[in-house]
Protein backbone atom coordinates (compact mmCIF):
# COMPACT_ATOMS: atom_id res chain seq x y z
CA UNK A 1 0.00 0.00 0.00
CA UNK A 2 1.32 3.45 -1.33
CA UNK A 3 2.02 5.78 1.96
CA UNK A 4 -0.76 7.85 0.13
CA UNK A 5 -3.34 5.39 1.00
CA UNK A 6 -1.89 4.82 4.10
CA UNK A 7 -2.46 8.40 5.47
CA UNK A 8 -5.93 8.41 4.04
CA UNK A 9 -6.69 5.59 6.28
CA UNK A 10 -5.71 7.51 9.20
CA UNK A 11 -7.38 9.33 11.66
CA UNK A 12 -6.98 13.26 10.45
CA UNK A 13 -7.81 14.36 14.02
CA UNK A 14 -4.92 12.99 15.55
CA UNK A 15 -2.25 13.79 12.79
CA UNK A 16 0.12 16.34 14.01
CA UNK A 17 0.85 18.77 11.45
CA UNK A 18 4.60 18.61 9.80
CA UNK A 19 4.97 20.76 6.67
CA UNK A 20 6.14 24.06 5.45
CA UNK A 21 9.48 23.06 5.86
CA UNK A 22 9.92 22.87 2.09
CA UNK A 23 12.11 25.56 0.46
CA UNK A 24 11.75 26.40 -3.13
CA UNK A 25 14.56 24.35 -4.02
CA UNK A 26 13.05 21.18 -2.43
CA UNK A 27 9.70 22.27 -4.63
CA UNK A 28 11.80 22.19 -7.48
CA UNK A 29 13.54 18.83 -6.84
CA UNK A 30 9.84 17.49 -6.81
CA UNK A 31 9.35 18.57 -10.27
CA UNK A 32 12.57 15.95 -11.50
CA UNK A 33 13.88 18.67 -13.36
CA UNK A 34 16.67 16.08 -14.70
CA UNK A 35 13.52 14.24 -16.75
CA UNK A 36 12.19 17.99 -17.35
CA UNK A 37 14.79 18.69 -19.76
CA UNK A 38 14.46 15.44 -21.71
CA UNK A 39 10.68 16.63 -22.17
CA UNK A 40 11.41 19.74 -23.41
CA UNK A 41 14.37 18.92 -25.63
CA UNK A 42 12.03 15.91 -27.01
CA UNK A 43 8.95 18.22 -27.08
CA UNK A 44 10.86 21.23 -28.85
CA UNK A 45 11.60 18.50 -31.43
CA UNK A 46 8.31 17.27 -32.48
CA UNK A 47 7.13 21.03 -32.64
CA UNK A 48 10.21 21.79 -34.94
CA UNK A 49 9.35 18.77 -37.08
CA UNK A 50 5.85 19.68 -37.57
CA UNK A 51 4.54 20.76 -40.66
CA UNK A 52 3.13 24.94 -40.37
CA UNK A 53 4.20 27.13 -38.33
CA UNK A 54 3.81 28.53 -34.60
CA UNK A 55 4.25 32.29 -33.29
CA UNK A 56 7.88 31.73 -31.56
CA UNK A 57 5.99 33.09 -28.41
CA UNK A 58 3.30 30.79 -28.60
CA UNK A 59 5.73 27.93 -29.35
CA UNK A 60 7.55 28.73 -26.00
CA UNK A 61 3.89 29.22 -24.25
CA UNK A 62 3.45 25.25 -25.23
CA UNK A 63 7.27 24.21 -24.18
CA UNK A 64 6.44 26.03 -20.80
CA UNK A 65 3.12 24.25 -20.71
CA UNK A 66 4.64 20.73 -21.69
CA UNK A 67 7.66 20.94 -19.09
CA UNK A 68 5.25 22.15 -16.16
CA UNK A 69 2.77 19.16 -17.12
CA UNK A 70 5.74 17.02 -16.79
CA UNK A 71 7.36 18.72 -13.62
CA UNK A 72 3.64 17.95 -12.18
CA UNK A 73 3.20 14.64 -13.71
CA UNK A 74 6.74 13.90 -11.36
CA UNK A 75 5.54 15.74 -8.51
CA UNK A 76 2.26 13.36 -8.13
CA UNK A 77 4.79 10.39 -8.80
CA UNK A 78 6.52 11.77 -5.58
CA UNK A 79 3.50 11.70 -3.93
CA UNK A 80 1.73 8.63 -4.32
CA UNK A 81 5.59 6.21 -4.51
CA UNK A 82 6.89 8.24 -1.18
CA UNK A 83 7.07 4.65 0.37
CA UNK A 84 9.17 3.31 -2.35
CA UNK A 85 10.89 6.71 -2.38
CA UNK A 86 12.23 5.93 1.05
CA UNK A 87 13.65 2.35 0.75
CA UNK A 88 15.74 2.74 -2.11
CA UNK A 89 19.37 4.26 -2.53
CA UNK A 90 18.52 6.39 -5.32
CA UNK A 91 15.41 7.96 -4.48
CA UNK A 92 15.30 8.21 -0.75
CA UNK A 93 16.93 12.09 -0.74
CA UNK A 94 13.96 12.97 -2.37
CA UNK A 95 11.97 16.02 -0.75
CA UNK A 96 8.82 13.89 0.73
CA UNK A 97 11.50 10.75 2.08
CA UNK A 98 13.46 13.00 3.49
CA UNK A 99 11.15 14.98 5.33
CA UNK A 100 10.77 18.16 3.71
CA UNK A 101 7.71 18.37 1.89
CA UNK A 102 4.32 16.33 3.50
CA UNK A 103 2.81 13.84 0.97
CA UNK A 104 -0.17 16.16 1.08
CA UNK A 105 1.83 19.24 -0.04
CA UNK A 106 2.98 17.40 -2.87
CA UNK A 107 0.04 16.21 -4.04
CA UNK A 108 -1.48 20.05 -3.99
CA UNK A 109 1.36 21.10 -5.52
CA UNK A 110 1.24 18.69 -8.40
CA UNK A 111 -2.80 18.77 -8.87
CA UNK A 112 -2.52 22.82 -8.69
CA UNK A 113 0.85 22.68 -11.74
CA UNK A 114 -1.40 20.35 -13.37
CA UNK A 115 -4.79 21.96 -13.78
CA UNK A 116 -2.97 25.00 -14.59
CA UNK A 117 -0.25 23.95 -17.05
CA UNK A 118 -3.17 21.71 -19.10
CA UNK A 119 -5.68 25.02 -19.00
CA UNK A 120 -3.03 27.37 -20.17
CA UNK A 121 -1.65 25.04 -22.98
CA UNK A 122 -5.34 24.84 -24.27
CA UNK A 123 -6.24 28.56 -23.96
CA UNK A 124 -3.12 29.88 -25.35
CA UNK A 125 -2.38 27.30 -28.07
CA UNK A 126 -5.20 25.05 -28.89
CA UNK A 127 -7.31 22.70 -27.07
CA UNK A 128 -6.35 19.58 -28.75
CA UNK A 129 -2.69 20.12 -27.47
CA UNK A 130 -4.66 20.87 -23.89
CA UNK A 131 -6.60 18.00 -24.18
CA UNK A 132 -3.44 15.70 -25.02
CA UNK A 133 -1.10 17.69 -22.23
CA UNK A 134 -4.11 16.03 -19.38
CA UNK A 135 -4.51 12.45 -20.94
CA UNK A 136 0.13 12.49 -20.91
CA UNK A 137 -0.43 13.73 -17.12
CA UNK A 138 -3.26 10.99 -16.11
CA UNK A 139 -1.85 8.17 -18.30
CA UNK A 140 1.54 8.45 -16.27
CA UNK A 141 0.12 9.11 -12.64
CA UNK A 142 -2.43 6.86 -12.90
CA UNK A 143 -2.43 4.07 -15.41
CA UNK A 144 1.31 4.03 -14.65
CA UNK A 145 1.72 5.40 -10.82
CA UNK A 146 -0.83 4.20 -9.22
CA UNK A 147 -2.11 1.33 -11.08
CA UNK A 148 1.46 -0.79 -13.65
CA UNK A 149 4.04 0.30 -11.18
CA UNK A 150 2.92 -2.20 -8.55
CA UNK A 151 1.15 -4.69 -10.53
CA UNK A 152 2.96 -5.93 -13.48
CA UNK A 153 6.69 -6.42 -14.58
CA UNK A 154 5.81 -4.83 -17.94
CA UNK A 155 5.55 -1.60 -15.94
CA UNK A 156 7.83 0.17 -17.44
CA UNK A 157 6.95 -0.85 -21.22
CA UNK A 158 3.15 0.39 -20.81
CA UNK A 159 4.25 3.30 -18.30
CA UNK A 160 7.21 4.42 -20.74
CA UNK A 161 4.48 5.59 -23.06
CA UNK A 162 3.64 8.74 -21.06
CA UNK A 163 7.43 9.61 -21.14
CA UNK A 164 7.27 8.99 -25.54
CA UNK A 165 4.01 11.15 -25.42
CA UNK A 166 6.07 14.52 -25.58
CA UNK A 167 6.96 14.91 -28.66
CA UNK A 168 3.50 14.03 -29.88
CA UNK A 169 1.92 16.97 -27.58
CA UNK A 170 4.40 19.23 -29.30
CA UNK A 171 3.75 18.64 -32.94
CA UNK A 172 0.02 19.07 -32.04
CA UNK A 173 1.07 22.42 -30.22
CA UNK A 174 1.78 23.42 -34.05
CA UNK A 175 -0.71 21.21 -36.22
CA UNK A 176 -3.73 20.66 -33.52
CA UNK A 177 -3.33 16.84 -34.47
CA UNK A 178 -1.66 13.94 -34.67
CA UNK A 179 -0.08 12.37 -37.51
CA UNK A 180 1.69 9.16 -38.24
CA UNK A 181 5.11 10.65 -38.13
CA UNK A 182 4.88 12.25 -34.99
CA UNK A 183 3.80 8.80 -33.93
CA UNK A 184 6.73 7.67 -35.15
CA UNK A 185 8.70 9.82 -32.55
CA UNK A 186 6.61 8.46 -30.15
CA UNK A 187 7.50 4.82 -30.90
CA UNK A 188 11.28 5.72 -30.77
CA UNK A 189 10.74 6.33 -27.43
CA UNK A 190 8.32 3.85 -26.44
CA UNK A 191 10.50 1.05 -27.79
CA UNK A 192 13.66 2.78 -26.35
CA UNK A 193 12.35 2.87 -22.54
CA UNK A 194 12.67 -0.83 -21.76
CA UNK A 195 15.58 -1.59 -22.82
CA UNK A 196 17.28 1.64 -21.15
CA UNK A 197 15.34 0.97 -17.68
CA UNK A 198 16.30 -2.86 -17.47
CA UNK A 199 19.82 -2.27 -18.10
CA UNK A 200 19.33 0.37 -14.74
CA UNK A 201 17.17 -2.35 -13.38
CA UNK A 202 19.31 -5.45 -13.62
CA UNK A 203 22.67 -3.32 -11.60
CA UNK A 204 19.37 -2.30 -9.34
CA UNK A 205 18.09 -5.36 -9.02
CA UNK A 206 18.27 -5.39 -5.00
CA UNK A 207 17.04 -1.74 -4.83
CA UNK A 208 13.55 -2.75 -6.21
CA UNK A 209 13.50 -6.22 -4.80
CA UNK A 210 13.52 -4.46 -1.05
CA UNK A 211 11.21 -1.59 -2.29
CA UNK A 212 8.62 -4.69 -3.45
CA UNK A 213 8.25 -2.97 -7.11
CA UNK A 214 7.64 -6.17 -9.44
CA UNK A 215 10.46 -4.49 -12.27
CA UNK A 216 11.45 -7.74 -14.45
CA UNK A 217 14.87 -8.45 -13.28
CA UNK A 218 13.05 -9.60 -9.68
CA UNK A 219 10.15 -11.34 -11.49
CA UNK A 220 10.94 -12.50 -14.25
CA UNK A 221 14.76 -12.87 -13.65
CA UNK A 222 17.85 -12.25 -15.15
CA UNK A 223 18.18 -14.01 -18.02
CA UNK A 224 14.60 -13.18 -19.51
CA UNK A 225 15.56 -9.42 -18.68
CA UNK A 226 18.07 -9.87 -21.08
CA UNK A 227 16.14 -11.72 -24.02
CA UNK A 228 13.70 -8.75 -23.03
CA UNK A 229 16.35 -5.71 -23.94
CA UNK A 230 17.67 -7.71 -27.16
CA UNK A 231 14.70 -8.07 -28.15
CA UNK A 232 13.36 -4.42 -27.62
CA UNK A 233 17.07 -3.31 -28.81
CA UNK A 234 16.94 -5.59 -32.08
CA UNK A 235 13.12 -3.32 -32.55
CA UNK A 236 14.56 -0.16 -31.85
CA UNK A 237 17.43 -0.03 -34.19
CA UNK A 238 15.18 -0.21 -37.77
CA UNK A 239 12.53 2.15 -36.08
CA UNK A 240 15.36 4.62 -35.06
CA UNK A 241 15.97 4.58 -38.80
CA UNK A 242 12.28 5.68 -39.55
CA UNK A 243 12.31 9.27 -40.45
CA UNK A 244 14.36 8.62 -43.17
CA UNK A 245 12.32 6.30 -44.91
CA UNK A 246 9.06 8.60 -44.13
CA UNK A 247 10.81 11.02 -45.86
CA UNK A 248 10.94 13.12 -42.99
CA UNK A 249 15.24 13.11 -42.16
CA UNK A 250 17.74 13.44 -44.64
CA UNK A 251 20.34 10.33 -45.70
CA UNK A 252 22.75 11.13 -43.24
CA UNK A 253 20.49 10.84 -40.51
CA UNK A 254 19.20 7.57 -41.72
CA UNK A 255 23.00 6.43 -42.10
CA UNK A 256 23.55 7.81 -38.57
CA UNK A 257 20.79 6.17 -37.22
CA UNK A 258 21.39 2.82 -38.76
CA UNK A 259 24.84 3.02 -36.82
CA UNK A 260 23.84 4.05 -33.58
CA UNK A 261 21.02 1.17 -33.96
CA UNK A 262 23.77 -0.87 -34.11
CA UNK A 263 25.63 -0.16 -31.84
CA UNK A 264 22.82 -0.59 -29.59
CA UNK A 265 22.22 -3.89 -30.68
CA UNK A 266 25.80 -4.41 -29.84
CA UNK A 267 25.97 -3.08 -26.51
CA UNK A 268 22.16 -5.26 -25.66
CA UNK A 269 24.13 -8.49 -27.10
CA UNK A 270 26.76 -7.86 -25.01
CA UNK A 271 24.58 -8.05 -21.94
CA UNK A 272 22.73 -11.19 -23.43
CA UNK A 273 26.63 -12.99 -23.40
CA UNK A 274 27.68 -11.77 -20.40
CA UNK A 275 25.68 -12.75 -17.37
CA UNK A 276 27.71 -13.04 -14.55
CA UNK A 277 29.80 -10.40 -12.27
CA UNK A 278 31.39 -7.08 -13.11
CA UNK A 279 31.90 -7.52 -16.79
CA UNK A 280 27.66 -8.49 -16.70
CA UNK A 281 27.14 -4.84 -14.13
CA UNK A 282 29.89 -3.08 -16.93
CA UNK A 283 27.77 -3.84 -19.54
CA UNK A 284 24.40 -3.05 -18.66
CA UNK A 285 26.06 0.48 -17.10
CA UNK A 286 27.58 1.17 -21.20
CA UNK A 287 24.04 0.17 -22.43
CA UNK A 288 22.31 2.42 -19.86
CA UNK A 289 24.68 5.04 -20.34
CA UNK A 290 24.79 4.62 -24.23
CA UNK A 291 20.86 4.79 -24.56
CA UNK A 292 20.46 7.92 -23.21
CA UNK A 293 22.94 8.85 -25.85
CA UNK A 294 21.19 7.16 -28.39
CA UNK A 295 18.15 9.19 -28.02
CA UNK A 296 19.68 12.58 -27.57
CA UNK A 297 21.36 12.08 -31.14
CA UNK A 298 18.41 10.55 -32.57
CA UNK A 299 16.49 14.16 -31.45
CA UNK A 300 19.34 16.09 -31.77
CA UNK A 301 19.88 14.90 -35.54
CA UNK A 302 16.38 15.46 -36.88
CA UNK A 303 16.51 18.67 -34.70
CA UNK A 304 19.49 20.05 -36.73
CA UNK A 305 17.79 18.92 -40.12
CA UNK A 306 14.93 21.26 -39.52
CA UNK A 307 17.06 24.14 -38.80
CA UNK A 308 19.02 23.92 -41.44
CA UNK A 309 16.04 23.06 -43.84
CA UNK A 310 14.20 26.73 -41.86
CA UNK A 311 16.87 28.60 -43.00
CA UNK B 1 -2.05 27.76 26.32
CA UNK B 2 -1.33 24.87 24.33
CA UNK B 3 -0.67 24.02 20.39
CA UNK B 4 -4.19 23.55 19.79
CA UNK B 5 -5.46 27.13 21.20
CA UNK B 6 -2.67 28.98 19.44
CA UNK B 7 -2.90 27.24 16.54
CA UNK B 8 -0.22 26.01 14.57
CA UNK B 9 3.03 27.92 15.74
CA UNK B 10 6.11 28.22 13.05
CA UNK B 11 9.39 28.65 14.05
CA UNK B 12 11.55 30.80 12.47
CA UNK B 13 13.26 28.45 9.99
CA UNK B 14 9.56 27.68 9.15
CA UNK B 15 8.58 31.28 8.64
CA UNK B 16 12.32 31.97 6.76
CA UNK B 17 11.47 29.06 3.93
CA UNK B 18 7.28 30.42 3.97
CA UNK B 19 8.54 33.76 2.68
CA UNK B 20 11.10 32.45 -0.09
CA UNK B 21 8.13 30.07 -0.52
CA UNK B 22 6.07 33.26 -1.22
CA UNK B 23 8.27 35.06 -3.37
CA UNK B 24 8.87 32.65 -5.98
CA UNK B 25 5.33 32.42 -5.97
CA UNK B 26 4.72 36.51 -6.58
CA UNK B 27 7.30 36.19 -9.36
CA UNK B 28 5.53 33.23 -10.98
CA UNK B 29 2.09 35.30 -10.55
CA UNK B 30 4.00 38.04 -12.34
CA UNK B 31 5.74 36.39 -14.73
CA UNK B 32 1.81 34.79 -16.30
CA UNK B 33 0.67 37.70 -16.01
CA UNK B 34 3.25 39.34 -18.54
CA UNK B 35 2.96 35.75 -20.59
CA UNK B 36 -0.96 36.40 -20.80
CA UNK B 37 -0.90 40.21 -22.00
CA UNK B 38 2.09 39.09 -24.35
CA UNK B 39 0.05 36.21 -25.79
CA UNK B 40 -2.71 38.57 -26.55
CA UNK B 41 -0.73 40.79 -28.42
CA UNK B 42 0.36 37.81 -30.18
CA UNK B 43 -2.95 36.77 -31.61
CA UNK B 44 -4.41 39.88 -31.60
CA UNK B 45 -1.13 41.13 -33.86
CA UNK B 46 -1.47 44.46 -36.28
CA UNK B 47 -5.47 44.19 -35.73
CA UNK B 48 -5.48 45.40 -32.22
CA UNK B 49 -6.26 48.55 -33.60
CA UNK B 50 -8.43 47.17 -36.04
CA UNK B 51 -12.14 47.57 -34.02
CA UNK B 52 -15.72 48.17 -35.11
CA UNK B 53 -17.03 51.48 -33.07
Amino acid sequence: MSLAERQDLMDHSSTVWNGGEGSVSDYVALLKPRVMSLVIFTAFVGMMLAPGSIHPVLGTVAILCIAIGAGASGALNMWYDADIDEVMSRTAKRPIPAGKITPEEAFAFGMTLSIGSVLTLGLLVNWFAGAFLAFTIAFYVVIYTIWLKRSTPQNIVIGGAAGAFPPMVGWASVTGGVSLESFVLFLIIFMWTPPHFWALALFKKGDYETAGVPMLPVVAGETNTRHQILIYSILLAPIGVAPYFMGYASLFYGVSSGFLGLAFVAMAADIWRKREGDVARKACLRLFKFSIFYLFMLFALLLGESLVAGI
Amino acid sequence: MDNNEQGIVLTDEQKKKRRSRSIAIAIVLAALVLLFYLVTIVKLGPDIMNRPL
